[in-house]
C-alpha cells in the first residue's frame, strides 16, 4: 500500500500552508488519516507506547453493533410492507429489495448531510474532522419511520449537527444526544411524518382490510378496558396474515411496525452484547436503565388504574424503542453522565422516566426519546454531585 | 498494612533484563542534566569547563533551593557546560578518571551513627548531593530542607514495564540501606513507610529493616508507584508535605555515612525488544549509554528511552542516563503509516490494547511478551470515551475530571480533585489507554506548576 501513500503524500503540499487548497487541509487530512493510520509517534517525554485503540476504531465498533439492527430493519420494512398490502407470504428476496430501496437512501442522506456539515465546520474552525459522526450518521436513520421524506432526514441531520453539536463546540462538547435531537426536531417540526400511522411503508399500494397503522405502544396507550395484551391481540384479528402481530414473541423479535432499527429487542440485545464485550458502551447505564423501567413498570402494575399502567412491567422492555434507546442512545459517552456512580443514576432515571412518559403523556406514547434528552440535560448535575462527593471525601480526611 | 488493588494494567514487553551484569567498557563521559530535576527553573553552575572535580564536588544548585547541591558522580574534568536556547543549562559533562577519587565526608561506624544529630545529617545530605534523592509530595520535586514532612514513603519495588529487579540491584547493600534509614530517622523523626510487593517474595534487604513501618501492596501496575501507596497508607491532604525516596537514594545516604563518600555507582538495566542482550551493567549516575548500546542493538531505527516506557525521556544513542533512572529501554520507532484495512484502524490487530473494541485481540493473550513501537496509534481528538482512565488509577480520584479541571485552570477544582496526590507517573497509564491520545502526564505537570506558582 506504499504506492497509495506516496500518491497521497505527493498531493499534500497543495493542502499545506501556502498551497492552492490550503483551506481544505483538514478534508485532505481526514481522507489521508482514514486510509492510513498516521505516522505520528509519541512525544519524547511521557508514555512512549500507546494503546492500539483510536477513536475511529471505537466508533466503528458502535457502528458494527448497530448492523444487526440495521439488517433486521431492512428486512422488517419490507416484511411490514407486504404484510400491510396483503401479501404476507412474499419471497425473502422481494422483502429485502423493498426494504433496501426504502432504507438505504435514508442512511446515505443522513451520512452525506451530516458529513458535509462536519467538513464545513472543520474547515471554518481549522480543526481535524472528528469521527463522532460515524455513529450519529447511523443512529439517525435507525430512529426514522421507513417512509420519512428524505429532505426531512437531511434537514433534521443538519439541524442536529449544527444546533446540538457544533453550537456547543463540536464533538465531545455536546450536551444533548445528537441523533435524538434530529428525531426530536422532526417530531416537533413535522409531527405528521413521524407520529400516528406512519410506521409502515405502503408505497403506492393500498392497505388491506383490518390493517392498523398503530404501534404496540399506541394500542396500549389507547386501551380503555381489559388488559393491554387483550387489546394488542384484538388490534389485528381482522387483518389477514397478521393475526398475532403484537404477540409477546413477535414484539421481542421485532417483526412489528415502528422505526427502522428500533423494533427488535433481540437485535438491540445483540448490539448490547457487542458493545459490552468490547467495553465501548457502559453496561452500568444499560443495566440501571432496564432496572429503572422495571421498577416504574412494577409500581404501575401494582397500583395502576388503567390497562396500560397495569401492564406487566417486562412488556415495556420490548415495546417501542426502549431496547434500542437504552443500548445505543443512553450510552452515548458524551451526553451521558461521565462518572461511574453517575452512570447508575443516569440510566435508572432514563428507564423510570421512559415508562412514566409512556403511561402519562397522552400525545406521545414513546417515552425513551424524551427521557434520554431530559436526562442528557440532568447528566452534568448528576456528575456535579458525584464529583462533589469525591471532593468532600478528600476534605473530610483532613484531621486538624 | 496489606493493600490490595485491582485497578491498573500490566504491560508485558519483550526484552526483560537477564539477572546478570554485562561486560562493557565503562563510559568515558558522564553528565548531569538539570532537566532531570522536574520543577527546577534556575540552576546556577559553580564549575567551569576545564575544572577538575571529584565525586561529590558541587556542579550546580537551584537558585530557589540554594542549600541542596548537585554534585559530580565521578571524578575527572568538566569538559562541557552545554546550554540551549536562552542559555538554558542542558548538561554538565565530565570526562571521568580511570580511578575515581572522592571528596571526603565524615565517616561513621555503625555504632557512631547512634550519636548522629539530625542537623548534622541534614547538612551532610545537602552538601554531598545525596539530598536530591529526597522528593517531596505534593509536586514531586526535590524536597525543601526547611519543610517538616509528615512521613517518608519508600516503595521497595517497581511495577513499571521491564522494571529492574530491586533484589538484584541492591543485593549486597543491606547494611547501607539500614544505615540510610537510620540517618533519615535521625534527621526527621517521622514514620518511614516501606512498601514491598505483596505478590513476590520480599527480598532480603527489605525484609528485616528496623525503624520502618512495613506494608505490602499487591495488584497490577501502578501498585509499585509510591503515590498509590501513599494514597492507601495515609493520603496527602492540602497543606501537608510528605517525602518519598527511592531505595537507591537510601543506600546512597547509607554509604555517605558508613564510607564517608558520595558514591554514585549504580547498576542500570538495558532492556527492550531491540536490545540484543538485555542485562544489567555496573556504572555511575549519569553514564553515557553509547558503550552499552554498541553492538547491542538489533536495528538502527529505534528510540532510546532513559527510564521506563511509561514515564521516561527519549535520549540520543550517545546521550546520558537520567539522574534518577536505573533503566534504559530501547523500542522500535513506529513512524510508518499503516493502511486502514491491512494493519490500520479497521484491521484486526494484536497490538497491545487495554480495550477490546473492534479487532483489538491482544486481550486474548495477556501474558504474551510484546514488541511495541512508538506509534501514537491514532490522532489527538476530543475527549469522548469516559470511564476508562478510572480503571487504571487505583486511587479514589476521578482522573478525567482532574485533567479537565487542569485544562480549565480551575485551581479550586484541581485542589479538591486530588492534584496534590499525583505526579506524572501516577497518571501514566491514563495516557496509555486514552482513546483521544492526549498528553495526560504533561497536563498534570502543567497543573502542578500552576499550583506551585500560584
Amino acid at each position: 500500500m506504499k504506492f497509495l501513500h506516496d500518491i497521497l503524500e505527493k498531493q499534500k503540499p497543495m493542502f499545506e500552508k501556502g498551497g492552492k487548497l490550503e483551506k481544505f487541509y483538514y478534508l485532505f487530512e481526514a481522507g489521508e488519516s482514514f486510509a492510513f493510520t498516521p505516522s505520528t509517534t509519541t512525544p519524547a517525554k511521557g508514555a512512549h507506547i500507546r494503546d492500539a485503540i483510536d477513536l475511529k476504531r471505537m466508533m466503528m465498533t458502535v457502528v458494527i453493533a448497530m448492523v444487526p439492527a440495521l439488517l433486521f430493519g431492512i428486512w422488517n420494512v419490507g416484511y411490514q410492507h407486504f404484510l400491510a398490502t396483503g401479501n404476507p407470504d412474499a419471497a425473502l428476496l422481494d422483502i429485502i429489495i423493498v426494504g433496501t430501496i426504502q432504507v438505504l437512501p435514508i442512511v446515505i442522506v443522513s451520512y452525506t448531510a451530516g458529513g458535509i456539515v462536519e467538513v464545513i465546520f472543520a474547515i471554518i474552525r481549522k480543526h481535524p474532522i472528528n469521527e463522532g459522526f460515524l455513529v450519529t450518521g447511523m443512529l439517525i436513520p435507525l430512529t426514522m419511520p421507513p417512509d420519512i421524506p428524505l429532505w426531512q432526514v437531511a434537514l433534521a441531520t443538519i439541524f442536529a449537527v449544527i444546533i446540538a453539536k457544533e453550537a456547543f463546540g463540536g464533538t465531545g462538547m455536546n450536551i444533548l444526544n445528537v441523533a435524538l435531537t434530529a428525531r426530536a426536531f422532526l417530531y416537533f417540526a413535522y409531527p405528521t411524518n413521524i407520529s400516528g400511522t406512519v410506521w409502515t411503508y405502503l408505497g403506492d399500494k393500498a392497505a388491506v382490510d383490518g390493517y392498523t397503522g398503530a404501534t404496540a405502544l399506541s394500542i396500549a396507550a389507547e386501551a380503555k378496558a381489559g388488559t393491554v395484551t387483550a387489546a394488542l391481540d384484538g388490534a389485528t384479528t381482522s387483518w389477514a396474515g397478521a393475526e398475532s402481530l403484537f404477540s409477546f414473541n413477535n414484539m421481542l423479535i421485532g417483526a412489528i411496525p415502528g422505526s427502522i432499527g428500533e423494533t427488535s429487542a433481540v437485535m438491540a440485545l445483540l448490539g448490547a452484547i457487542i458493545l459490552v464485550v468490547a467495553g465501548v458502551a457502559s453496561w452500568k447505564i444499560m443495566v440501571s436503565g432496564v432496572v429503572g423501567a422495571l421498577v416504574m413498570g412494577l409500581i404501575f402494575h401494582l397500583a395502576g388504574s388503567t390497562p396500560f399502567m397495569q401492564m406487566m412491567p417486562h412488556y415495556h422492555l420490548i415495546m417501542g424503542g426502549f431496547a434500542f434507546g437504552i443500548v445505543f442512545m443512553a450510552t452515548d459517552p458524551v451526553s451521558a453522565a461521565q462518572t461511574e456512580t453517575g452512570k447508575w443514576i443516569y440510566g435508572f432515571f432514563i428507564g423510570l422516566l421512559t415508562v412514566l412518559i409512556r403511561v402519562f403523556n397522552p400525545a406521545y406514547p414513546e417515552g425513551i426519546m424524551l427521557a434520554i434528552l431530559l436526562m442528557n440535560v440532568f447528566a452534568p448535575l448528576i456528575d456535579f454531585y458525584v464529583i462533589n462527593a469525591n471532593k468532600n471525601r478528600r476534605l473530610k480526611r483532613i484531621h486538624v | 498494612m496489606n493493600i490490595k488493588t485491582r485497578k491498573g494494567f500490566d504491560i508485558n514487553l519483550a526484552g526483560k533484563a537477564a539477572l546478570q551484569v554485562g561486560n562493557a567498557e565503562q563510559s568515558e563521559t558522564f553528565a548531569i542534566k538539570p532537566t532531570d530535576f522536574v520543577g527546577m527553573h534556575r540552576p546556577k553552575v559553580v564549575v567551569k569547563e576545564g575544572d577538575v572535580v571529584k565525586a561529590g564536588t558541587p556542579l550546580f544548585f537551584d537558585k530557589k533551593l540554594e542549600k541542596a547541591l548537585y554534585t559530580s558522580p565521578v571524578s575527572g574534568e568538566v569538559v562541557e557546560v552545554k546550554r540551549g536556547d536562552k542559555r538554558k543549562l542542558l548538561e554538565i559533562k565530565i570526562l571521568a578518571d580511570k580511578q575515581i577519587e572522592y571528596e571526603n565526608f565524615t565517616k561513621y561506624s555503625i555504632s557512631d551513627m547512634a550519636n548522629l544529630k539530625g542537623e548534622d545529617v541534614k547538612e551532610s545530605l545537602l552538601k554531598s548531593g545525596t539530598w536530591i534523592n529526597i522528593i517531596q509530595r505534593p509536586y514531586g520535586v526535590v524536597a525543601n530542607p526547611e519543610d517538616a514532612p509528615r512521613a517518608i514513603f519508600i516503595s521497595a519495588f517497581d511495577s513499571n514495564p521491564l522494571a529492574p529487579d530491586y533484589d538484584f540491584l541492591f543485593k549486597n547493600d543491606g547494611q547501607y540501606f539500614q544505615a540510610g534509614i537510620d540517618a533519615l530517622k535521625k534527621m526527621v523523626d517521622v514514620p518511614i513507610h516501606l512498601t514491598t510487593d505483596g505478590k513476590a517474595e520480599v527480598s532480603a534487604i527489605f525484609q528485616n529493616v528496623r525503624n520502618v513501618e512495613q506494608h505490602t501492596i499487591s495488584g497490577p501496575h501502578p501498585a509499585g508507584n509510591v503515590g498509590v501507596q501513599i494514597h492507601h497508607i495515609e493520603p496527602i491532604n492540602r497543606g501537608e508535605v510528605v517525602w518519598t525516596i527511592h531505595p537507591y537514594g537510601v543506600i546512597q545516604i547509607g554509604k555517605l555515612f558508613l564510607e564517608g563518600r558520595y558514591d554514585a555507582s549504580k547498576k542500570i538495566a538495558i532492556v527492550g525488544s531491540e536490545v540484543t542482550t538485555p542485562q544489567y551493567y555496573e556504572t555511575y549516575i549519569g553514564a553515557s549509554v553509547s558503550k552499552f548500546l554498541k553492538n547491542n542493538l538489533k536495528q538502527d531505527h529505534v528510540r532510546v528511552i532513559s527510564g521506563n516506557i511509561l514515564t521516561g525521556t527519549a535520549i540520543e544513542k550517545d546521550s546520558y542516563v537520567g539522574f534518577y533512572d536505573n533503566l534504559v529501554t530501547v523500542l522500535p520507532e513506529g513512524d510508518k503509516p499503516r493502511f486502514f484495512l491491512s494493519d490500520g484502524w479497521l484491521a484486526p490487530t494484536s497490538r497491545l490494547s487495554f480495550h477490546r473494541a473492534l479487532g483489538l485481540l491482544s486481550f486474548l493473550n495477556p501474558k504474551k511478551e510484546r514488541v511495541i513501537d512508538t506509534s501514537l496509534n491514532g490522532e489527538e481528538r476530543a475527549f469522548v470515551e469516559t470511564g476508562v482512565m478510572e480503571q487504571v488509577v487505583p486511587m479514589d480520584i476521578l482522573p478525567l475530571q482532574l485533567v479537565k479541571s487542569i485544562m480549565a485552570e480551575d485551581y479550586d477544582g484541581m485542589e479538591s480533585l486530588g492534584i496534590y496526590e499525583v505526579i506524572e507517573e501516577d497518571v501514566a497509564l491514563c495516557e496509555f489507554v486514552d482513546v483521544s491520545k492526549h498528553r495526560i502526564q504533561n497536563i498534570v505537570r502543567q497543573g502542578i506548576e500552576l499550583l506551585r506558582e500560584g
